[in-house]
């Protein structure tokens, strides 16, 4: 008799405990966010504050490209209600295994819980062939979108009507802080615009094709890139080219972004006499970039340094 | 504009009505004057605020326009052509819904000092998959998948013999429609068990799979039937699967009647370590039933001139532990990684043996025979510099010790006294995601008395759409 009761306690010890991991972590906020990257977390805490629980998928210092479909995302992306990605092929070596293996239908593509930004803005880059030997290119454009901030206004409105739409509870509260939101980022952009002026125009190299957006936003000029094609390492030939090429129009610095190895770009730096300048690229990237607006006051503030 | 006349009109009306309203008192009077000041006042302050938020607004837009002109200038002057917010979709023709295509170009130069063809010592009556000798178009293979309909998925891989035949390694339908956590697969598939078994051939990390993959599943154990798997909604990965097949490959022998050749039960558990490691474990069950499992070229106690043929029939149960353990510098495996992994297989097979079909005077000797073989490998790769990875790996099969029935005793080697082993180097170049170069060096002891020095030049290419891998 003895051991049965310590047996049926072990029993229901475990089943209680199982029944406590399977409620686990969903007590609290309505809404599970899965977010491909940083930015949209952020965007995501700006737009719903505590209304939402949020995963982020990927780190500032991880090249969004090559992220591997870990089991530890297949599980967060199991239970997410909304799933925010940038879209446009960026994710696309990863995200495809993580939704099927998730066994979530709420969240595949075409379903309400799956969003993705790049659907909202004006895309840039669409390449006119597609042809591999041109390197890593994205059929529907570049998916760098978030290095404008002017991008994030259509994007914000898209995600708070999605939440709205998942949450409808809490409709009020999402439309109030669409609308701070959208205030504040405004104001931000002016002053952002303001501080960047003397950027204009400044001739940069870049170390991947990462920045059109930031480039049509600023007006910077970009006049190479030491990547020979989007996602190939540069080879040392290449990078003599690059360099070559600066000696004939000199650029003012060359721009990388946080998870990038910094050695081709410390080292067009230091031949061509210009700054390396490495941007934070998304929230996090850099000590500085915090949240949304410290990551634009960063970026600026970097390349300003950068022209010195 | 139309409510500013409205509220003109309004605040006209109020005006008017105290004059009209002659019983008033003059205190009553004064009284309603301050509202009406009051209200007037809110009202204007009011449209002047509507008005300023209308010129806002104007000028937006306008500057919108000049953004989204700027825009297009620029990407002209890129050279690229600009697509209108959410267009994706091709031109609208039929092709616009064919399905994602891709192609692995693979082939291998290949230098051995033994004859390929000669299995592992204690393994003769298992697959041999062996290696190609000299110049080898390897299996090209051609991939087709797509959605099928807002539910189902489909999926079809054709191996490309270099002999000129085509063989269908997956061809199956999944579906995560029904929901939590389940993902239902039917059709032919690579089974779950293991962490190696599902992985194409092209992702492998070595020109071959390790010796117990080899001996134990003739490379990767291909199904047909239905697999169902379910992912617990915890933080933590965790996984339970369940199949019933066919018994197609090797060690089942392709069931021909109604109902289940095998079955297989996996779990999977995994998860982060911060953002630079990730892991995973595994255990795994595989039961099946050969019947009539016929092995050529089996050498035997009289020994006899290029051995005999036997014949098993008998149950087959394998049990299975598998982890792999990954680590990059701050998550980023574009730059470097390394990679760790194991697997640990044992199989228990008994029923009874056919000793020599083939022989023509006194027919076959049938008796019991049951055998415990294991093998395991533990490799690792490391991605020292972005493009450039080098492993290594070490391999060991053990064939057990044979029971065997008395009728048999003098005829079938029950205990070969050696583990077949071997060690592998590779190194392989990266120069796109699509494009591997690779060179594999290999000291081989899997058979007594041959060692090996095994020298391999691969090349791997992918052309057209690309899928995710798996972790």
């Amino acid at each position: 008799m003895a051991l049965t009761n310590t047996k049926e306690k072990i029993v229901k010890k475990t089943l209680c405990i199982f029944l406590l991991l399977l409620l686990g972590g969903n007590a609290h906020a309505a809404l599970n966010v899965f977010a491909c990257e940083p930015e949209w977390a952020a965007l995501a805490r700006q737009l719903a504050g505590d209304k939402v629980s949020l995963y982020t998928a990927t780190g500032a210092l991880q090249d969004p490209h090559r992220v591997e479909a870990r089991p530890s995302l297949i599980a967060k992306a199991r239970r997410a209600n909304l799933v925010v990605c940038t879209g446009a092929e960026l994710e696309m070596a990863w995200l495809p295994v993580v939704l099927r293996e998730s066994g979530n239908s709420a969240v595949q593509p075409g379903s309400g819980g799956y969003f993705e930004a790049a659907q909202a803005v004006q895309m840039l880059e669409v390449p006119t062939r597609l042809d591999r030997a041109d390197g890593d290119v994205h059929a529907t454009g570049n998916p760098h979108i978030q290095t404008d901030p002017r991008n994030f206004l259509p994007i914000a409105d898209a995600l708070s009507k999605r939440l709205i739409q998942l949450d409808p509870a809490n409709t009020a509260h999402y439309q109030q802080q669409l609308a701070t939101f959208n205030q504040q980022w405004r104001a931000a952009i002016a002053k952002w615009e303001k501080q960047a002026s003397p950027l204009k125009g400044v001739p940069i190299v870049v170390q991947h094709k990462g920045f059109p957006y930031l480039n049509n936003w600023l007006g910077l000029k970009q006049i190479a890139e030491l990547e020979p094609r989007p996602g190939m390492e540069p080879s040392a030939a290449y990078l003599g080219q690059v360099l070559n090429q600066l000696q004939q129009h000199p650029a003012k610095m060359v721009v990388r972004a946080a998870y990038q190895d910094g050695r081709p770009s410390e080292w067009i730096a230091e031949r061509a006499h210009i700054s390396a300048v490495m941007l934070p690229f998304t929230v996090g990237g850099t000590p500085q970039s915090g949240d949304l607006f410290a990551l634009f006051d960063d970026m600026i503030q970097r390349l300003l340094a950068g022209l010195k | 504009m139309f409510k500013k006349t409205c509220l003109s009109v309004a605040i006209a009306a109020l005006l008017v009505h105290p004059l009209n309203a002659s019983a008033a008192s003059d205190a009553d009077l004064q009284a309603i004057r301050e509202q009406i000041q009051q209200l007037k006042q809110s009202y204007e302050q009011r449209i002047a605020q509507l008005e300023q938020r209308l010129q806002a607004a104007e000028a937006n837009s306008k500057q919108a326009e000049t953004v989204a002109a700027q825009a297009q200038a620029t990407a002209q002057q890129a050279g690229v052509a600009q697509a209108a917010p959410g267009a994706v979709a091709g031109t609208g023709s039929e092709g616009a819904f064919n399905p994602a295509i891709s192609l692995i170009l693979g082939g291998t130069y290949g230098s051995l000092r033994q004859d390929p063809a000669i299995p592992a010592t204690g393994f003769a009556m298992n697959p041999n998959p062996g290696h190609e000798q000299g110049f080898n178009l390897g299996e090209s293979e051609l991939g087709i998948s797509a959605n099928i309909d807002a539910d189902y998925r489909g999926v079809a891989t054709l191996a490309l013999d270099p002999a000129g035949g085509v063989s269908v390694e997956n061809a199956f339908v999944q579906t995560s429609a029904l929901g939590n956590g389940l993902n239902l697969k039917f059709g032919r598939y690579f089974s779950g068990l293991g962490y190696l078994n599902e992985q194409h051939a092209h992702a492998w990390d070595f020109v071959d799979q390790p010796l117990a993959y080899a001996a134990l599943w003739e490379n990767q154990l291909g199904e047909d039937g239905v697999q169902l798997k379910w992912l617990a909604p915890t933080d933590t990965f965790i996984e339970l699967g369940a199949e019933l097949g066919r018994g197609r490959g090797f060690p089942g022998s392709g069931r021909v009647k109604n109902g289940t050749g095998s079955g297989v039960l996996f779990a999977h558990v995994g998860d982060d370590i911060g953002i630079e490691h990730s892991w995973r474990v595994g255990a795994s069950l595989h039961k099946t039933h050969a019947a009539d499992r016929i092995s050529d070229v089996v050498p035997d106690l009289p020994g006899t001139a290029n051995g005999v043929s036997n014949s098993f029939s008998g149950d087959s149960q394998t049990t299975g532990l598998d982890f792999v353990w990954k680590y990059a510098p701050n998550g980023n495996i574009r730059n470097s990684y390394v990679k760790v992994q194991g697997e640990y297989f044992r199989r228990r097979e008994s029923g009874l043996l056919a000793y020599d079909i083939n022989t023509a005077t006194i027919g076959p000797v049938i008796d019991i025979f049951s055998v415990t073989q294991s093998g395991w490998y533990l490799q690792g790769v490391y991605q020292f510099m972005p493009a450039w990875r080098t492993g290594l790996r070490y391999d060991r099969l053990d064939p057990g010790v044979a029971t065997i029935g008395a009728r048999n005793a003098g005829n079938v080697i029950g205990n070969y006294a050696f583990n077949p082993s071997r060690l592998t180097w590779m190194v392989d170049y990266n120069p796109s995601e699509f494009s591997r170069l690779r060179l594999q060096l290999a000291r081989d002891n899997s058979r007594q008395g041959l060692s090996d020095n095994q020298f391999f030049v691969q090349y791997i290419m992918s052309l057209g759409a690309h899928g995710a891998h798996q972790y």
